[in-house]
């Protein structure tokens, strides 16, 4: 059997948007190998949202209910389990922190090839191939595998089906922990800092980064968002350093957006970054390195000094707009 | 206490980058240089040194890479590694991820670390995978993108942003902890240090050394095979101001927002 076994990772009796994506597109893909997806989930999940994972396409899920949740170790021995014994030849995760520690763990302890930040998979032949873009997308390789695969999708890369009422079995199963895997203890989980803006429904965007300098950095960015009606967003970067909340996080591990207008000031535009916005209607970056990867892809760019900058199109934009 | 860090030579992202024509690839000048994000281990291994909770008898820094990656260990000993060790070898030439991790851990088994720190991930394109696979190995307990560390004995107290906020975690010693780049502003080394740096021990070990499988490294070894490359949807390329009179330069930023609807 070729089956493909998935991840799925919840918080407070919900998934996680880009596990959803993980297991439609392992459904898919197994659709077209002629095999199974099979999802796994650990800790605190009811009957219900366990078999809620068959709406998105799997036809069973192995629910490990003693292993805690949001470390990456123990799960790496409940997949490396689950697929010893039931033959799975792949692992898909639709990204996201933990997505890649419990991928990376298990190529480790399966001898399996890990491709991360995947773009599309393709069956070839009866096998999964993953193309991925690298250096700084502007290139796409493809990876083979000579026997099992672990597949990590770059974030939202993997659309989530329309969820049916089909359901899944749950299985229950028992597994003995790796000595090193109870090393690491969770004291505190998902500790919002900062307050809570919202930011997802905003028509445009100015977000901040780590070329603002200092905290104080954020006014600028501020001003000309009152000015223009929007809201302000943060980098990763900047918002680890306490400068501003993580609710107005964009990116890898923050939030997705696609505003009409999207103002990076200090952004250098990382593909962790990218990926929270790139879909936005207009990218415009002020940024005074040229090098930086943002310009590739931004519909406007300046190059030039953002404390010259950001005040004086505040103004303009006050004027214009009257 | 004795921590090891691991480091990488990569591409100097202060040179300039250039499109081939011919490939539509990037390509960048031919310098290498210590990997930025190896530069906040370096920094953590160096705080926790310094720092009142434990003794730590030595920093070790390792690489594994051709022949030019000694410089990024002159490098990470100039920022405060008392010696280093290079793992080289042309059978690991064209290892893939699970493969560089087992080599790794092959040499750390040999300095037997209390903890191994890495930077979050490195500028070339890999990964923020290689300190799960090392710890998967070595049988550590293991956390990435980690932003505050604080050590007592035999024990680490860690923080790190996940995916629902932010994860106070506490690991036993060993471990494997990968540092995200907000934890600490690292320091520039002194011109004594860089100076000095060349004199410090280097180790140079080849696989033979340190137990490495050759069938388990380089491409045979490798369970991804990559290749295929091709160029990525095109997006037209945008319009670049240089800001020369800001005056100029806003004027003509309202008018493209204005072209666009965006200031209604």
């Amino acid at each position: 059997m070729s089956g493909i076994l998935v991840f799925a990772l919840h918080y407070e009796g919900a998934y996680n948007k880009n596990s959803l994506g993980g297991v439609s597109e392992a459904a898919k893909l197994a659709g077209e190998l002629g095999a199974e997806a099979h999802a796994v989930v650990v800790g605190d999940v009811s009957d219900e949202l366990a078999a809620q994972l068959g709406n998105y396409g799997v036809t069973k899920v192995f629910r490990a209910k003693d292993v805690p949740e949001g470390l990456a170790q123990p799960v790496v021995d409940v997949m490396a389990k689950v697929m010893d014994d039931n033959g799975h030849e792949y692992a898909l995760f639709g990204g996201g922190l933990l997505g890649f520690e419990i991928a990376a763990g298990l190529a480790a302890r399966l001898n399996a090839g890990v491709t991360m930040e995947v773009t599309q998979v393709n069956v070839v032949d009866g096998k999964l191939e993953a193309e991925r873009p690298i250096h700084g997308d502007s290139s796409i390789s493809t990876s083979k595998y000579k026997d099992r695969g672990i597949i990590i999708g770059r974030l939202n890369a993997f659309e989530t089906a329309a969820p049916t009422d089909a359901g899944a079995e749950v299985e229950d199963i028992e597994i003995e922990l790796s000595p090193f895997s109870t090393k690491a203890t969770m004291v505190q989980r998902g500790e919002a800092r900062g307050e809570d803006i919202d930011i997802e429904g905003a028509n445009i965007l100015v977000a901040g980064g780590r070329g603002l300098g200092k905290p104080e950095g954020f006014e600028l960015c501020e001003a000309l968002a009152d000015a223009l009606g929007g809201a302000v967003a943060a980098t990763r970067a900047v918002v680890d350093a306490g400068w501003y909340p993580y609710s107005t996080q964009i990116g890898q591990t923050g939030k997705t957006v696609s505003p009409k207008l999207y103002l990076a000031a200090g952004i250098s535009g990382a593909i962790q970054h990218k990926v929270g916005f790139q879909s936005s209607e207009n990218i415009v970056a002020i940024n005074k390195d040229s090098n930086a990867p943002i310009f590739e892809y931004s519909d406007l760019g300046i190059v030039g000094d953002l404390n010259k900058i950001l005040p004086k199109l505040t103004e303009a934009v006050k004027a214009k707009k009257g | 206490m004795k921590i090891c860090v691991l480091v990488k030579e990569v591409p100097d992202a202060a040179v300039e980058k250039r499109i081939n024509p011919q490939t539509g690839r990037m390509e960048r000048g031919g310098e290498r240089n210590l990997n930025p994000y190896d530069t906040h281990a370096i920094e953590a291994a160096m705080q926790v040194r310094e720092g009142d909770e434990v003794d730590v008898d030595e920093i070790v820094a390792v690489t594994m890479g051709p022949a030019t990656a000694v410089r990024a260990l002159h490098k990470a000993v100039s920022l405060g590694a008392d010696r280093s060790v290079h793992l080289s070898d042309d059978a690991l030439a064209g290892s893939d991820v699970a493969a560089t991790g087992y080599a790794l851990a092959k040499v750390l088994e040999r300095e037997s670390p209390d903890l191994v720190l890495l930077g979050q991930q490195s500028d070339d394109g890999e990964c923020y995978t290689i300190g799960a696979v090392v710890a998967d190995h070595l049988q550590m307990p293991s956390l990435t993108q980690v932003i505050k560390m604080d050590v007592t004995k035999g024990k680490l107290r860690c923080e790190r942003q996940a995916e629902y906020g932010y994860d106070t975690v506490e690991i036993e010693l060993p471990a494997v902890i990968s540092v995200g780049d907000a934890i600490n502003e690292p320091r520039y080394p002194s011109l004594k240090a860089i100076m000095g740096a060349k004199k410090k021990p280097l180790d140079a070990v080849a696989i033979g050394d340190v137990g490495i499988e050759a069938d388990a490294v380089g491409e045979a070894g490798s369970r991804v095979v990559c290749g295929e490359f091709k160029p990525p949807a095109q997006k037209a390329a945008g319009e670049i101001i240089e800001d020369e009179d800001t005056n100029e330069t806003v004027e003509k930023i309202i008018a493209w927002l204005d072209e666009r609807k965006l200031l209604a």
